[in-house]
C-alpha cells in the first residue's frame, strides 16, 4: 500500500511539474488559472494546448515504454530485453533517415516512416523466429532482431555518408527522441494505438507469469502458449511502434523501470505491469520536464536526460538488491 | 469407457529432421485411478510420449485421446484443470517465493481479472501441506535443494486439484531419502483417488511402487504389465543393453547390474 501511494504521488507530481515549468515563467498560481481556463489566451494556449498534452504524452509514452519492456523479459526469459531488442529502434531509424533523404517533408512524414520502418523490421523478425512453420522460437526472435538492427544500421550509415550532414541532422535529433511535436493531436493518436495492446497485456499478466517458467511448465499450467507468445509480440510491437512514432527512440525507460520494478516489487506481473507503467510514466514526465528547462530556450534529448539520471538510481538499486 | 485416463492407438511419432521415429506403433491404456509406470533407457521415448500424451505435440499417426477427446485438441486451461505435471526441469527466469511458485498452480481455476479468493488460498496451503513444503512458503525458490524444489513442484501440480498426476524423472536429483519420500507421497495420493503416471529410469525403484509397469525400447513398447509379470531378465538385459542379476525385493524382482569384471 505503501509503496502504492509512493507510486502515484510520483505519478501526480511529475505530471504536475511537467505542467508547471517550460521556457515560459509562469508562476504557479498562474498555471492553476490557465488550467481551469482563466487568464490571459496565450497563457492559458501554453498550458492547455503545449504543456498537459506534452506531460501527458511523456507520462504515457514512458508508462508505455516501459510495460512493453517487461513483458519481453517475461516473453524472451531474459531479464535483459527491452522495447528496442527485437530490431524495431533499427527499423525505425531506417524510416526516418531514409524518409530525409528521399526529401520527403510535413509533420507526419517523419513518425509516419519510422513508425513503417518499425513495423517492417518487427514483420522480418517475426517471419525469422517462426520455425517449423508454427512455433515462435523466442531465441530466434532475440537473434533476429540482433542481425535486422544490424543490418538497417549498416544501411543507415550508407545513406548518412552519402547525403549532406545538415539534412540529416534533424533526423538524428529526432531519432534521439523528445516531445517537441507533442499536441492534443499526437496524444489522441497515441492513445488509439496504445490502449487495445495495454490492456490486453494487462489481461495476460498472470500468464507471463507462468512464461516466465518456462515455455513447457507455462503449457501445463494451462497457458495456450504459441497463440499467447504471438499476442504479446504483436501488441508488444503495436505499442513501440506507436511510442516511436510520436516521441523517436528514448532508450532506457523499458529497461530499467521494469527491472527497478522488479526489485521493489517482485515479479508478479499483476502488480508489475501496472506498476511498472505507473514509474515509467514518472520518469519520463520528469525526464521532459527537465530536458527542456535545464538549458532553456534549448531542449536536451529527452533520452540524455532518462539515463543520465536514471542510471546512477539504478546502480544504487542494483547495488542495494545484490546485498 | 469414462474410466480411461490416456488411450493411445498405432502411435507413431518423428522429430522434424530425425531419421527414426521417437515413438512407434505405441498402444497404451491408463484407467482412473492407476499408477502407472514408465520406464527406460536414455532415449528411448518416454518423455516424447509424455508430450504425445499430454497433447504438447501431435502425432505424425494414430491417435492419442485424454479423456475421451483426442489430446491436442484441449484447452490447456482445461486440461490443466485435470492433469497435474511435474516437468523434468525448470528454471525460472525470475525468482519467486515459495507461495508464489504454487499459487500458478492456480491459474487454470482463475478467471483473466479474477483475484485471488479463499478457496485458492486454501488450495495452495493444502497442496504444500500435502507435499511437506509449507515450512518453505516464504522462501524463494531459488534457495531451495534439489528436494525442496521438486517438493514445491509437486505442491503446485496439486495445487491445480488435478484427477491425475504425471512425472516426468522427479526423482533424477534427489538423494535416497527424498526419493523414497516422493513416490510415497505418490503412492500415497493414488490410494486416495488420484491417478499417477510416472516416467523414470529407475526400473528398481518404480517396479516397487507401481501397479503397472511400461517398458520403452526405442520408441516401442517391450513389455507392459504388472512388474512381476514383466520385469524378466531378458527383456530387461536386452532394453539396457548390460547384463544385470535379478534379485527379488518386497515381492518385486530388482536388478543389480553386473561389473564387467564379473562377466564370463
Amino acid at each position: 500500500m505503501i509503496r502504492w501511494s509512493a507510486l502515484g504521488i510520483a505519478a501526480f507530481a511529475a505530471l504536475a511539474i511537467g505542467v508547471l515549468v517550460g521556457p515560459a515563467h509562469l508562476p504557479p498560481g498562474t498555471v492553476w488559472h490557465a488550467v481551469l481556463g482563466r487568464g490571459d489566451d496565450v497563457t492559458v494556449a501554453i498550458v492547455r494546448d503545449l504543456r498537459i498534452p506534452r506531460a501527458v504524452l511523456a507520462f504515457s509514452v514512458g508508462g508505455s515504454l516501459a510495460v512493453t519492456g517487461a513483458v519481453l523479459q517475461a516473453l524472451v526469459r531474459n531479464p535483459l530485453a527491452d522495447p528496442y531488442l527485437l530490431g524495431l529502434s533499427g527499423g525505425a531509424g531506417l524510416g526516418a533517415v531514409g524518409a530525409i533523404a528521399l526529401g520527403l517533408s510535413g509533420t507526419w512524414a517523419l513518425p509516419a516512416a519510422a513508425a513503417f520502418g518499425a513495423l517492417g523490421a518487427i514483420i522480418l523478425v517475426y517471419r525469422l523466429a517462426i520455425v517449423a512453420g508454427a512455433v515462435l522460437d523466442t531465441r530466434i526472435l532475440l537473434l533476429g532482431g540482433v542481425v535486422v538492427s544490424a543490418f538497417t544500421s549498416a544501411i543507415v550509415g550508407a545513406i548518412m555518408a552519402l547525403s549532406p550532414a545538415e539534412q540529416l541532422r534533424n533526423a538524428l535529433l529526432w531519432l534521439l527522441g523528445g516531445f517537441d511535436g507533442a499536441s492534443w493531436l499526437t496524444l489522441t493518436v497515441f492513445a488509439a494505438y496504445a490502449v487495445f495492446p495495454l490492456a490486453l497485456l494487462y489481461r495476460a499478466s498472470r500468464q507471463l507469469d507462468l512464461l516466465s517458467l518456462g515455455e513447457e511448465p507455462a503449457a501445463y499450467l494451462g497457458a495456450d502458449v504459441e497463440p499467447l507468445k504471438r499476442l504479446l509480440y504483436v501488441m508488444a510491437s503495436v505499442l513501440t511502434a506507436a511510442a516511436v512514432a510520436v516521441s523517436g527512440i528514448i532508450g532506457f525507460v523499458g529497461l530499467v523501470v521494469p527491472h527497478a520494478i522488479r526489485m521493489l516489487w517482485g515479479h508478479t506481473h499483476r502488480a508489475l505491469l501496472p506498476a511498472a507503467f505507473l514509474l515509467g510514466g514518472s520518469l519520463l514526465a520528469g525526464a521532459d520536464a527537465l530536458a527542456r528547462t535545464v538549458f532553456a530556450p534549448l531542449t536536451l534529448p529527452v533520452g540524455v536526460v532518462t539515463a543520465v539520471i536514471g542510471v546512477p538510481v539504478f546502480a544504487v538499486l542494483v547495488r542495494r538488491w545484490a546485498s | 469407457m469414462g474410466k480411461l485416463v490416456f488411450a493411445t492407438r498405432d502411435l507413431t511419432f518423428q522429430f522434424a529432421g530425425a531419421r527414426t521415429a521417437t515413438i512407434r506403433d505405441v498402444d497404451l491404456s491408463i484407467s482412473r485411478g492407476e499408477l502407472v509406470g514408465i520406464v527406460g533407457p536414455n532415449g528411448s521415448g518416454k518423455t516424447t510420449l509424455l508430450r504425445l500424451l499430454l497433447g504438447t505435440i501431435v502425432p505424425d499417426t494414430g491417435s492419442v485421446m485424454a479423456f475421451g477427446h483426442p489430446a491436442s485438441q484441449w484447452k490447456r486451461r482445461d486440461l490443466a484443470r485435470r492433469v497435474g505435471v511435474v516437468t523434468q526441469s525448470e528454471e525460472p527466469a525470475f525468482p519467486l517465493r515459495v507461495r508464489q511458485a504454487v499459487t500458478l498452480g492456480r491459474y487454470a481455476h482463475l478467471g483473466p481479472f479474477e483475484a485471488l479468493g479463499a478457496v485458492d488460498r486454501d488450495a495452495v496451503a493444502a497442496a504444500l501441506t500435502r507435499a511437506d513444503a509449507i515450512h518453505l512458503a516464504d522462501r524463494w525458490t531459488a534457495t531451495l535443494s534439489g528436494g525442496e524444489w521438486q517438493r514445491v513442484r509437486v505442491a503446485r501440480a496439486l495445487a491445480q486439484e488435478p484427477e491425475v498426476l504425471v512425472l516426468d524423472e522427479p526423482t533424477a536429483n534427489l538423494d535416497l531419502r527424498h526419493e523414497m519420500e516422493l513416490f510415497e507421497l505418490v503412492t500415497d495420493l493414488v490410494r486416495h483417488g488420484m491417478t499417477g503416471l510416472i516416467v523414470s529410469h529407475h526400473v528398481n525403484l518404480v517396479a516397487r511402487f507401481v501397479d503397472r509397469i511400461v517398458v520403452m525400447h526405442e520408441g516401442r513398447i517391450a513389455a507392459a504389465g504388472q512388474p512381476n509379470d514383466v520385469l524378466t531378465l531378458e527383456v530387461l538385459e536386452r532394453v539396457f543393453a548390460w547384463p544385470l542379476e535379478i534379485v527379488r525385493w518386497d515381492d518385486v524382482p530388482q536388478f543389480v547390474p553386473k561389473r564387467k569384471s564379473s562377466v564370463r
